[in-house]
């Protein structure tokens, strides 16, 4: 069901931030939860990066909050699908997550100091509007187990709080 | 030995006396606790990113232990920086209030998360 959006995806992924599919088919439970999944592990990542590069204090100590805050929800998502018997399955929007991640990484690679600080902080703010986005208008409309919806839920206002942190910090970052 | 027996009797009376003071003293504080009512523990409960309401009169000498039932970290953090609370994921932290008055608060970590707590004077 989900693969007949792959193309339209392809195309919407590499020109904007519309990574997630709007309208026509719906993902399912488990498509779900491994795009929520995937999002957090990518903010680890990202995070896991600043904390090699930076040596901003305000910039590490999210850092380390995004690491500790999607750790935890990940852990939550993991064990719910566990008690759920939903298998995290693999999909053309996860993939191109990880696609769009792996390349930014190698972008912000390349920068060091605050150029790095700004940059990091920046992505940050615009991936949090983007996954923020696609959990309020899709994945959890689409949702149908009331538990997993419940959790996207909650985990839908942590975000908004991440994304609330990470536009204020980046008016801090000179 | 006269002096010495006198003098013995002497300080007898006067720990007497202190003692009867101190007795006084304590009597009269506890009348006093026992008008006022004890300062209360209210509590606050943080359950899925919200800062549960506070549905009675705080008062200055009271403690507010707020419960953090999510899995993350949050934090009570006064507006106005008077005080900056920590409260891991699953875990309990305590306030003394010390001063009247209305005070907003936030999560540092969360800053869409917030709350108010109204301070009156002492009882």
């Amino acid at each position: 069901m989900f693969r007949k959006l792959s193309p339209a995806l392809a195309v919407l992924l590499v020109s904007s931030a519309a990574v997630f599919a709007q309208g026509g088919t719906k993902p399912t439970d488990p498509q779900i939860a491994h795009i929520a999944y995937t999002a957090g592990q990518l903010d680890i990542e990202a995070a896991q990066q600043a904390l090699k590069i930076s040596q901003n204090k305000d910039i590490r100590a999210f850092a380390e909050q995004m690491v500790k805050d999607h750790t935890a929800v990940n852990k939550q998502a993991l064990d719910l699908c566990a008690k759920l018997k939903v298998k995290p399955e693999d999909n053309d929007t996860s993939k191109a997550l990880s696609k769009q991640a792996a390349d930014k990484r190698a972008e912000l690679g390349k920068l060091g100091g605050s150029a790095f600080d700004k940059a990091y902080i920046a992505n940050e703010v615009e991936y949090h509007k983007t996954v923020n986005g696609a959990l309020e208008k899709t994945l959890i409309p689409s949702t149908t187990n009331a538990e997993l919806k419940s959790l996207l839920q909650t985990g839908l206002k942590i975000f908004q709080g991440h994304l609330q942190h990470a536009e204020h910090l980046a008016t801090l970052v000179k | 030995m006269n002096v010495r027996k006198y003098s013995t009797q002497y300080v007898g009376r006067t720990e007497l006396r202190s003692a009867l003071r101190v007795f006084i003293f304590a009597m009269a504080c506890h009348g006093a606790s026992a008008a006022t009512p004890a300062a209360k523990v209210v509590e606050i409960t943080i359950d899925k990113v919200t800062f549960s309401e506070v549905k009675v009169t705080l008062n200055v000498g009271d403690t507010i232990e707020w419960v953090n039932k999510d899995v993350v970290d949050h934090t009570a953090t006064a507006k106005n920086k008077d005080w900056d609370v920590v409260i891991p994921a699953g875990k309990k932290a305590r306030l003394v209030l010390k001063k009247a008055g209305t005070f907003d608060y936030f999560c540092r970590y969360h800053p869409n998360m917030v709350g108010k707590l109204v301070i009156a004077p002492a009882k």
